[in-house]
């Protein structure tokens, strides 16, 4: 039978918030059926994937750190999203801002300094953006579709890093790891709660959320980003810069990103490795989506997404649970989210037997 | 219903108690109607008054939810289209279904059953053509004709099925005065053989000419049934919109002012293959007058009140505002020259869907009026603003935080219109300032654009109701295929003159051109 979407005359406002957290009780009743289904208990899994990880001030740090990035790069993402500027290569500009600023940490290795870790920040950002640039310059020189310029530069900056640390850059120290050398302390974010590894790049996701949200209250160009995002026309009609919006969007996105992942390799891990995130940028569009492109949703839906990376070890440490499990829940959370947000928008009628000629 | 003469032979068609309701709306409560073999029946009614959803359901695209349809005195359900088609219903829309690159011939077949015989389905095409005076050269190319032409293509298919009634969809909107009259000949012919029509319009001058019998709707019901003999336009008028409206005055007498805009051998490329390109226009408008530019859809109205606007940048010295070169200048930087625009469509261009009224207002307020400053919105001020437009111009809205497209038609028209004219422009140029309001809000803006000349303000009306046009400008001018005419007092002209205008001719003869006011 087919089906025929409708759209709602008036959408519920409630249920646009709403629906984050259905899409969520949705996960989790599929997580109970998937843990049935490979015979683990589902309470205990339930448990050992989001109880267990918070139960200690570990814990709670490490929730922190893996929400730092997810959020950072969400923020700067839903504002582009805002405006139609679909950057999906957060992983790539992250990637570059990791080996600009990693870069100035082993340009002055042997030096001490209290300028050093500035300056990182500074290359870190410049880098995400230069590689964002790239979809920007192209999407509105030639029209080139900014999804897949930015995505397909994520597997370019992933092997450019790769050659890095297998090649120039490697620790000649290192028993020929493919990793560069452990930056020095001037180098490295400092931790901010003992006993734990939360570092200061926490403190700056929560600045971003803030500056976020100023900017898409208070401030013109997010005003602007939300009219061509909306109406394209109307945007020209007020004056506003399609082609402006296209760099601001992007270079945001990219600027973030590069700081997200200068604090990472910073931060959490010290040196440079041919893997320095586990998909940071790409989750990241996730967590845009669920916290409703607002950054106040955006840091809630960090933090549960980053749960949800904790939950995968915990689950594969003490169940014996593939890794694969994180992606699944993240998956399935961005499945629902979407599922829900069409039924919102739509309602489903079985289409007529009789094909109607369009007037 | 009220002074309705009995038909002398039994209806073709009758409807009895026909309701259908959408969420939020009944658009069709009840209604009633019954249209007699050869009789020509109008359907009267403003915009939103529920004369589409009617058709629809004579023609099987909506199902009713209440009532009965009597074909030929017997009761029949339209399930779809297809069906109606098979029982003799055929219908014009106001949008033409037809493929640009093809040839007309080709159209006319694409839409017949396979297997048709293409030589005889030639010659009932050039039969039916020299017949009902519908001149048409089947081997043309659709992107080669005018509107008028297009809508020939779609009456001659109609007219190949042979209906019993042909149904037509406001037919005359895209039409210059004479491809009305030509249009009504071919109608009142057919009828005259025997084919029933039903008619869609709102212009009561039309439906005086046309028809023997009106239905009139109003909010979805039947107010009345008329003979039209019996009516004046004022009568239908009244009728149609419930209460009388006050007869417009007169454009009146001007201060006549400095020239505010000049557009000077303004020449455009098409911005795309479905653009107009805009070719040596000149024209001025001075302070204190309303110059009207006539048009049919699709002549290079939006391309010119872009290229005036500075949404499209023109060549130096083709756009000047009171003398100053603007046509390298960007649509804030005019509108601190003076420029205030509205674009004729509404959502996704005058105003944003989703933003509320507020949003909307800053939208070409924040600069003139300060609403933002280095950068930050300076949201209570914007949210007075709104205020202050929806009270001077009387939109109904639940308030200033009220998404754009939660008002109706009407109501977000005044709003925008508003919203410039709260403004203080020194120059206005505004499309289709009145297109499917309701008959209300059309007198509110109206009245406006008149009070502002009426200031000093220079006004520059671009539209295709050439009614509002002969009521509201002081000298006129008509636009076709991106070159505009030479301009004419209105007083000088009729609009069969300004028909020619309107077909492409450059200058009239034996009447004087002002090139101001």
């Amino acid at each position: 039978m087919l089906l025929k979407l409708i759209r709602r005359p008036s959408p519920s406002r409630a249920m646009v918030w709403l629906s984050p957290l259905i899409a969520l009780a949705l996960t989790l009743l599929s997580g109970v059926i998937l843990f049935a289904f490979m015979g683990v208990d589902p309470a205990g899994a339930l448990y050992a994937f989001f109880v267990e990880p918070l139960t200690s001030r570990y814990g709670w740090g490490e929730l922190a750190v893996k929400a730092t990035p997810l959020v950072l790069i969400a923020v700067a993402l839903s504002i582009g999203f805002r405006a139609g500027v679909w950057n999906i290569g957060a992983e790539g500009q992250l990637i570059l801002g990791a080996i600009c600023g990693g870069g100035i940490a082993l340009l002055f290795h042997d030096i001490e300094g209290f300028w050093i870790l500035p300056l990182m920040i500074l290359c870190g950002i410049a880098g995400g953006m230069a590689w964002a640039a790239i979809p920007a310059f192209l999407r509105t020189r030639f029209n080139a579709n900014e999804i897949l310029v930015s995505l397909m530069l994520t597997y370019v900056a992933g092997l450019f890093l790769s050659y890095l640390v297998h090649g120039p850059w490697r620790d000649t120290d290192g028993f020929n790891f493919p990793e560069s050398r452990v930056f020095n302390a001037s180098a490295t974010l400092p931790t901010i709660l003992s006993g734990t590894r939360l570092h200061l790049g926490a403190v700056m996701a929560l600045a971003v959320v803030v500056a976020g949200w100023v900017l898409i209250a208070r401030t013109l160009i997010g005003f602007q980003v939300k009219v061509i995002g909306e109406a394209p026309a109307a945007g020209r009609y007020a004056g506003f810069s399609v082609r402006r919006v296209i760099w601001f969007s992007l270079l945001l996105g990219g600027g973030a990103a590069g700081l997200a992942g200068l604090i990472e390799v910073a931060g959490p891990i010290g040196q440079l490795q041919p893997s320095i995130s586990p998909g940071y940028g790409f989750t990241a569009i996730i967590v845009a989506f669920v916290g409703r492109l607002h950054p106040l949703g955006v840091l809630f839906a960090g933090l549960l997404m980053a749960l949800s990376y904790l939950g995968g070890e915990s689950a594969q440490i003490t169940l014996n649970l593939p890794l694969a499990v994180t992606g699944v829940f993240q998956g399935m959370l961005l499945f629902f989210l979407l599922a829900c947000d069409v039924l919102i928008h739509y309602r489903i009628r079985p289409a007529s037997a009789s094909a109607v000629k369009p007037s | 219903m009220s002074a309705s003469p009995e038909p002398a032979t039994a209806p073709l068609l009758e409807l009895r108690g026909m309701t259908r309701s959408f969420p939020g709306v009944l658009a069709n409560d009840q209604v009633d109607l019954s249209i007699a073999p050869g009789e020509i029946h109008a359907l009267l009614g403003e915009n939103g008054a529920g004369k589409s959803t009617l058709v629809k359901m004579i023609y099987g695209i909506l199902k009713p939810d209440a009532g009965e349809i009597l074909w030929k005195g017997e009761v029949t359900e339209i399930p779809s289209p297809a069906f109606a088609r098979d029982l003799g219903i055929a219908m014009v829309f106001q949008h033409f279904s037809l493929f640009d690159s093809l040839t007309v011939f080709e159209n006319i077949i694409l839409g017949m059953d396979a297997g048709e015989d293409s030589a005889r389905l030639r010659r009932d095409i050039a039969e039916i053509s020299a017949r009902y005076g519908l001149p048409l050269d089947p081997d043309r190319h659709v992107y080669t004709l005018s509107v008028g032409e297009r809508q020939r293509i779609e009456i001659i298919r109609c007219l190949l099925l042979k209906p019993a009634l042909l149904v037509m969809d406001e037919p005359t909107s895209v039409l210059t005065p004479q491809e009305v009259d030509q249009l009504f000949e071919t109608l009142r012919q057919l009828a005259d053989e025997g084919m029933s029509i039903l008619y869609i319009s709102h212009k009561l001058a039309e439906i005086k000419a046309l028809c023997s019998h009106a239905t009139i709707l109003r909010g979805g019901r039947v107010v009345d049934s008329v003979a039209v003999d019996q009516e004046t336009p004022a009568t239908l008028a009244a009728k149609m919109m419930g209460a009388a409206l006050a007869a417009e005055p007169e454009p009146g007498e001007r201060v006549p002012g400095e020239t505010r805009l000049a557009l000077e051998n303004l020449t455009l490329d098409a911005a795309d293959e479905f653009g107009i390109p805009l070719r040596n226009i000149s024209l001025q408008v001075r302070g204190g007058e309303i110059l009207g530019i006539a048009g049919v859809a699709g002549n290079g109205q939006d391309e010119l009140l872009k290229a005036i606007s500075g949404e499209t940048r023109a060549t130096p010295g083709a756009v000047r505002i009171d003398g100053n070169d603007c046509g390298h200048l960007g649509p804030n930087d005019r509108r601190m020259l003076g420029l205030a625009t509205i674009p004729e469509e509404r959502l996704g261009h005058g105003a944003v869907p989703g933003i509320d009224l507020t949003g909307n207002g800053l939208l070409t307020a924040f600069r003139r009026l300060k609403l933002a400053t280095r950068g930050f919105i300076h949201w209570g001020a914007s949210g007075r603003f709104a205020d202050s437009v929806v009270e001077r111009f009387r939109v109904k809205a639940s308030g200033n935080r009220a998404p754009a497209d939660s008002l109706s038609g009407g109501n977000l028209q005044k709003f925008i219109v508003g919203r410039e004219i709260c403004q203080d422009p020194e120059l206005l140029v505004v499309s289709q300032p009145t297109w499917g309001v309701d008959a209300g809000a059309a007198r509110t803006i109206h009245d406006a654009l008149r009070a502002l000349a009426a200031r000093g303000t220079a006004v520059l009306v671009i539209s295709q109701d050439l009614d509002e046009l002969m009521r509201i400008s002081h000298r006129i001018a008509a636009i076709c295929a991106g070159s505009v005419s030479a301009t004419y007092r209105v007083g000088d002209v009729s609009a069969e003159q300004i028909g020619l205008l309107m077909a492409g001719t450059a200058e009239l003869d034996g009447v004087e051109a002002v090139h101001a006011a």
